[in-house]
């Protein structure tokens, strides 16, 4: 179908009485309708679905979210096996970290 | 791009995946509901390093897999007549009728164009207003307040020439659809993320209640489906079922009033039959009666169609999660996303079409390795196991940005 992505408002206009606004994403810039969240402001980021936003991107639930991650691994430290923790720390260092190779080039 | 590239970060996915196989004791089985989210499970190699206790099944979340085939037929026929301008989102040129798609039409001399937003297809009516130009609108309840909006705005603007092809389905009774199946395995959902950006999560209590499943609204990057399967496979550990937002930054319980209240006004509840699936009530939305002017079912007289679906396409088994796309005996060979024999091999959230582009094919072999070598904690797939880099396919006119395509919606 289509995607829905996060951009940032860079103007807003009333047009042919419907309220309008430019959205950056990542430097792709659209027309994007505002009728169903006419009170977004310039500056803010959005959820932007074929051409319309749908819904407001509350900032600090994203901060929120990843400070979250960032604080995981309690649970693997307590309850993990350290037979595997010590090899993987002797291994050639987080092996994890390849997870980008197949992950996010595009 | 911000929030997109930080819930992609490898050291923090890596954190989620040491947490999931921490918590896990059992084999769980969890749906992901949204074909956006199968996309990025599949094309991120997701799936291969969760533990293997936990099994994603993949859903009937790909809109474009699931319009039934008496639309798309309806769809090529209207498109097919002269003085018509037949307008689309990309992905729905190659989906197979019976015996043609749009794209053969286009080719046939139909007026066939493609647009990345409804209200653009509303701008061609303004500007042919001897021809009809028809939308076809189709989706989950993420792109129903568009295509609401754009038939609101037609109708107080007056644009006559102008109708829409409706085919739009819900999510909630799809949910309840799959767990009243006698062969169904789902033992939780990640619930998909943008259609409670609209909806809220207020439909989701009841079932979580009545199922006895855990329902979790999960987002669309990699880090998102971890942290929903995360959330998801606590909660089964503990034998809880209630509905969780692992998506709070797009995601508000109460939805987006506005939307909603345009897709009361516009819309009506009706029973849908889902491609594949068959007739699930109450699943679908179409126009309501005070917009009936503006649906083309009822301004072209389109009757007499005999479908056919290909006998060999196992589609329907892989949008309930019955098949894994690569167990289909045409899949790769008769079928490809060049010559697909259904929907699911068409669209990029269609399971067969993830699978062929994303997913090595020795994966059965994978599978039978020592257990050991797929037990490691947030062991990501080695340099011969990793899903393969993928090429930088061609993307459609109506993807604002390459980088965008892992963040697709239902």
């Amino acid at each position: 179908m289509c995607l829905a992505v996060p951009g940032r408002v860079l103007g807003v206009e009333e047009r042919d009485g419907t309220r309008m606004a430019t959205v950056d994403f990542g430097g792709v810039v659209k027309e994007v309708c505002l009728e169903y969240l006419p009170d977004l402001k310039v500056g803010e980021y959005a959820i932007v679905h074929v051409g319309f936003a749908l819904q407001r991107l509350d900032e600090d639930s994203a901060r929120q979210t990843l400070e979250l991650f960032e604080h995981l691994g309690m649970l693997q430290e307590e309850f993990g096996d350290p037979w595997e923790q010590a090899a993987a720390e002797n291994g050639s260092g987080r092996p994890s970290h390849d997870v980008a190779a197949g992950e996010v080039q595009r | 791009m911000k929030y997109i590239d930080e819930f992609q970060d490898p050291g923090l996915a890596a954190r989620l995946v040491d947490e999931i196989h921490a918590t896990v004791t059992r084999p769980w089985a969890l749906m992901e509901v949204c074909g956006g989210q199968t996309h990025t499970i599949i094309r991120h190699g997701i799936d291969q390093l969760l533990p293997e206790e936990v099994e994603l099944i993949h859903g009937p979340g790909c809109p474009v897999c699931v319009t039934p085939l008496e639309v798309i037929d309806k769809a090529l026929e209207i498109a097919s007549r002269p003085g018509v301008i037949f307008c689309s989102f990309g992905d729905m040129l190659r989906v197979p009728g019976t015996g043609r798609d749009l794209f053969q039409v286009r080719g046939e001399g139909g007026d066939v164009r493609v647009v990345y937003s409804p209200l653009d297809a509303l701008r061609i009516a303004e500007q042919n207003q001897d021809r009809e130009v028809v939308f076809f609108g189709i989706g989950f309840e993420t792109t129903a307040p568009p295509n609401a909006m754009t038939v609101y705005q037609a109708r107080r603007q007056r644009i006559r020439n102008f109708s829409m092809l409706v085919s739009h389905v819900r999510v909630p009774p799809a949910i309840e659809a799959i767990m009243r199946s006698p062969d169904c395995r789902v033992q939780a959902f990640l619930a998909a993320g943008h259609v409670c950006s609209v909806m809220g999560t207020g439909e989701y209590p009841e079932l979580a209640e009545r199922f006895r499943v855990p329902i979790v609204v999960t987002g669309f990057e990699p880090l998102d489906i971890l942290e929903g399967v995360r959330r998801t496979v606590l909660q089964l550990e503990r034998g809880d079922h209630t509905v969780d937002n692992a998506y709070p930054r797009a995601v508000r319980p109460e939805g987006n009033p506005a939307a909603r209240a345009m897709l009361d006004d516009v819309f009506e509840v009706t029973d849908r039959a889902w491609r594949g699936i068959g007739v699930i009530p109450g699943s679908g939305w179409r126009l309501s009666e005070r917009y009936r002017d503006y649906d083309a079912e009822h301004r072209f007289q389109v009757d007499g169609i005999t479908t056919r679906e290909p006998a060999a396409c196992r589609s329907g088994e892989v949008l309930q999660g019955l098949l894994k796309p690569h167990e289909c005996e045409a899949f790769g060979t008769t079928c490809t996303p060049r010559s697909p024999l259904g929907a699911t091999m068409v669209s990029s959230e269609g399971a067969c079409a993830a699978y062929y582009l994303y997913r090595r094919l020795d994966l059965t072999a994978q599978a039978q390795a020592p257990a050991s070598q797929n037990r490691a904690p947030a062991r990501p797939p080695s340099a011969e196991t990793a899903p393969p880099t993928p090429s930088p396919s061609p993307s459609p006119s109506s993807c604002p940005s390459p980088s965008m395509e892992g963040s697709s919606v239902v």
